[in-house]
């Protein structure tokens, strides 16, 4: 890494407090142009917090953020976007009722400099900034209609088109498949090339050495380290972000599988495109279940949880056919589904703690009186000292927790149902390191009490690390069952893509220019 | 509650005869069946919904309570097929809004004219008259049949808000209202809930409807008009969320109580009644205002703690 005299973007001992938790506390970072700089820590460390301030969304208590050397006055998103600062994150803020050009037009055509919208020239100017980041989007389509990494491009594109210097990415791979995340890599290569500086934020630890060329720690609010990405290895990353060794990834527990408890024959939904899906759960075993996003994956976790209707073949618990229509049936049959979108449906984030672990349970604590809010809350205290939930009280909302806290709750919810099947839908996207891991172990506990588990997850280290067996996911059919001794990323990924001279379901691969 | 104080303090230095015996029972008639209005919308607005239909829903029951009256339905048959009509009406939003999740705004705005106007182009706008003896006060008596009114009120008041707070019910109300997704990724059929909300709240006007009828020896049928604003505002004084999930019935209740007393309150104070609606406006807005006021004070009460 060359040294630059000025950089880019710097943050000088910025500290910032939120209602009795400091935040941050006298972080300094440092960007330069031409650089990828990876920002990694825990939920809960500062990350947003940082970029919420970069972006003008917050005021600093103290300290300071200068653009190339000079300290910005008077931050504000607007201004920051004028100064050509640009957050991108996660969930794509794209308006979806607009095509492309017009939403790339948005905050690029300043007000009064054409009297009349110049549609080619929109269009045009479009097809050009798409060209840059390597997509092939009609810039006349409908924001709406593009899948989530288009979307993503296209917000670059925007990014791009207003003069961006600085470009912040918040989790951009949490929900692109591997194809798709080395198209995004190559994008953003591409752009540290043109001059522009990039911090990365991601939870992915493997996908860093591939993008960042240097990386920053944050721990509980402050900056612990910044390193060259060439000299820091993952164990040591883990180390720094946790601040604490954590002894295996994967904490694998051998479980002899019992007998079958889940079932899927021949079973199928046309509306979903789902067709002649055979799976069984064993108890005690835990199946990963791969695939690319909209490889119909979550609407397979749908139909067995009674959301979406099966329209052939059958499903069977214990070896007996069941009907499930909605999810009470799923519910009283000893199946539990926690969804992959937790913070819009997992949890109910206005709710207390307590009501929330409860709440599929109610009947549990019901007697003449009412419900027994006494036994209530001291179950839900059971959860929350098991899975470590850190809250200062139960009944405060969902809502204050970290994104982990929250995975928590959605979890503990469900273990209070005893379940049989528990069905897990990304159970660890985008939530931090320690949480992750505490979350695997419980997983693999539950496996030892004899629940028969089937977890979706789009990221292959921990389908290898933890699943007994994989099955592999692509249109909609299950392309093939592999047991976890022979099972390689290589392999799961050739699998969820087809092979080449198959038509794959996912968007076509993106070319990149330069 | 600190503004129901205040104004009760103010009645009290300028015009004493406000509480008299008298008024206050008079105040507590006028409202009891408001109140129970308002039990029912803070029900329907917890659950994320919205019932404009109410007031229509109180005209057609009190006419039906009128002629049920007159065909000779004995007292004792009688409140229960008020309620029950209440409670079809209120059934028939259920089934539009919570099984074909049709938008209860423009659902209970359609049946809000619809009710009204059928039920002026039935009666032609006749009152029903020549009631039989036992309708008024149930045939008790004015001063037991006041009672009862008042009773019957505060008995509901207290069960529904006990229900809310104790069964999985009312547990349940309030996680659709908060997120109906959520709640039915968590096993509960936020289409039975919404359901059973405005068959509830049907239920209530209905009863609310009855008790309003037999304060008086003719029923009117254009009972009701302007009901569903007083009750949202009583609702929404009262502190609830208008997108739902947040609220109380003790809040309610307040909300009521205030804009209750703030129209017979001007009288006393000599102040001339066309101002009552203006008045009331005011509070709805202040009561939000204070809302927001009081969110912010806190926060930065508790941001300062932790310097």
């Amino acid at each position: 890494m060359k040294e630059h005299p000025l950089p880019l973007l710097e943050a000088c001992e910025v500290s910032k407090a939120y209602a009795g938790v400091q935040a941050l506390s006298e972080v300094s970072f440092a960007l330069q142009a031409r650089e990828v700089h990876a920002l990694v820590g825990e939920n809960g460390a500062g990350k947003s917090t940082l970029i919420r301030i970069i972006t003008g969304a917050e005021e600093p208590d103290r300290g300071e953020i200068r653009l190339g050397g000079a300290k910005i006055e008077s931050n504000s998103p607007r201004a920051a976007h004028e100064r050509g600062i640009f957050a991108i994150y996660q969930q794509p803020a794209l308006f979806p009722e607009l095509t492309v050009a017009e939403n790339i037009a948005i905050g690029m055509e300043k007000p009064g400099r054409w009297g009349r919208i110049d549609w080619a020239g929109r269009r045009r100017r479009a097809a050009e900034l798409l060209a840059r980041v390597g997509a092939q989007i009609n810039p006349g389509t409908l924001a709406g209609d593009l899948s989530m990494p288009e979307q993503q491009l296209v917000e670059i594109a925007r990014a791009l088109g207003a003069e961006a210097r600085v470009l912040i990415l918040d989790e951009p791979t949490a929900s692109l498949s591997e194809q798709n995340a080395q198209n995004l890599f190559a994008v953003i290569r591409e752009l540290r090339l043109q001059g522009v500086g990039v911090i990365y934020i991601s939870h992915r630890l493997e996908e860093l050495p591939q993008i960042a060329d240097r990386v920053t720690v944050l721990r509980d609010g402050r900056a612990i380290e910044t390193r060259s990405m060439s000299d820091v290895s993952r164990a040591q990353l883990i180390h720094l972000m946790v601040g604490r060794e954590i002894s295996s990834v994967y904490p694998k527990r051998e479980v002899e599988p019992g007998a079958v408890v889940l079932e899927l024959r021949d079973l199928g939904c046309s509306e979903a495109g789902i067709a002649d899906v055979n799976l069984s759960v064993r108890a005690g075993e835990i199946v990963g279940l791969a695939g690319l996003v909209g490889a119909g994956r979550t609407d397979l976790a749908r139909i067995i949880f009674g959301l979406l209707p099966a329209d052939s073949g059958e499903i069977r618990l214990r070896g007996k056919a069941v009907k499930l229509d909605h999810p009470g049936q799923a519910i009283k049959n000893g199946i539990a589904y926690v969804p992959e979108d937790r913070r819009r449906h997992g949890v109910i984030l206005q709710m207390q703690i307590d009501c929330n672990i409860t709440l599929s349970v109610l009947d549990q604590f019901s007697g003449f009186g009412g419900l027994d809010f006494r036994r209530e809350r001291a179950s839900a205290a059971d959860f929350a000292t098991r899975l470590r939930i850190k809250t200062p009280a139960l009944y405060s909302p969902v809502a204050s927790l970290s994104g982990g806290n929250q995975q928590k709750v959605a979890l503990s919810r469900w273990l209070l149902t005893k379940p049989a099947v528990l069905i897990l839908d990304e159970p660890t996207q985008g939530i931090d390191i320690g949480a992750k891991s505490e979350i695997h172990v419980l997983m693999s506990e539950l496996a030892g009490q004899g629940v028969a588990i089937l977890m979706i997850s789009s990221e292959l280290p921990e389908i290898l690390g933890i699943s007994d067996r994989i099955a592999v996911m692509r249109g909609g059919r299950i392309v093939a069952t592999l047991d976890r001794s022979a099972a390689t990323q290589a392999e799961i990924m050739a699998l969820a893509l087809g092979r080449p001279a198959e038509q794959s379901s996912d968007p076509a691969p993106v070319p990149v220019v330069g | 509650m600190i503004a129901l104080a205040l104004l009760l303090a103010l009645v009290a230095v300028v015009a004493p005869g406000f509480f008299s015996a008298a008024n206050v029972r008079d105040l507590a008639l006028n409202n009891a069946p408001v109140l129970l209005v308002s039990i029912g919308m803070t029900m329907v607005i917890l659950v994320g919904e919205i019932d404009i239909s109410v007031g229509s829903q109180f005209a057609v029951c009190t006419v039906a309570a009128g002629w049920l009256a007159k065909l000779g339905v004995p007292m004792l048959i009688l409140p229960l097929l008020v309620l029950a009509i209440g409670a079809a009406m209120g059934a028939f939003n259920g089934v539009l809004v919570g099984r074909l999740r049709l938008p209860s705004i423009i659902v209970t705005l359609a049946m809000l004219v619809a009710w009204r106007d059928g039920l002026r182009w039935v009666t032609q706008g006749a009152w029903v008259q020549n009631l039989p003896d036992d309708f008024q006060w149930f045939g008790f008596g004015q001063r037991f049949g006041q009672w009862l009114i008042v009773l019957i009120a505060l008995l509901l008041f207290t069960t529904i808000s006990w229900i809310f707070r104790h069964l999985a019910a009312g547990r349940a109300v309030f996680a659709v209202g908060s997120d109906a997704e959520a709640a039915r990724l968590a096993g509960i059929d936020p289409r039975r809930v919404v359901f059973g909300v405005f068959t509830l709240t049907g239920a209530l006007v209905g009863l609310a409807a009855l008790l309003n009828g037999v304060r008086f020896s003719t029923v009117p049928s254009n009972a009701g008009l302007g009901l569903e604003l007083k009750a949202v505002a009583a609702v929404v004084v009262g502190g609830a969320a208008i997108t739902g999930g947040r609220g109380t019935f003790a809040g309610t209740l307040i909300g009521t109580a205030l804009l209750g007393i703030v129209g017979t309150s001007l009288t006393f104070m000599g102040v001339n009644p066309f101002w009552e609606k203006a008045i009331q406006g005011a509070i709805i807005l202040a009561a939000l205002i204070s809302d927001v006021a009081l969110g912010r004070l806190e926060h930065r009460r508790r941001l300062s703690l932790a310097r």
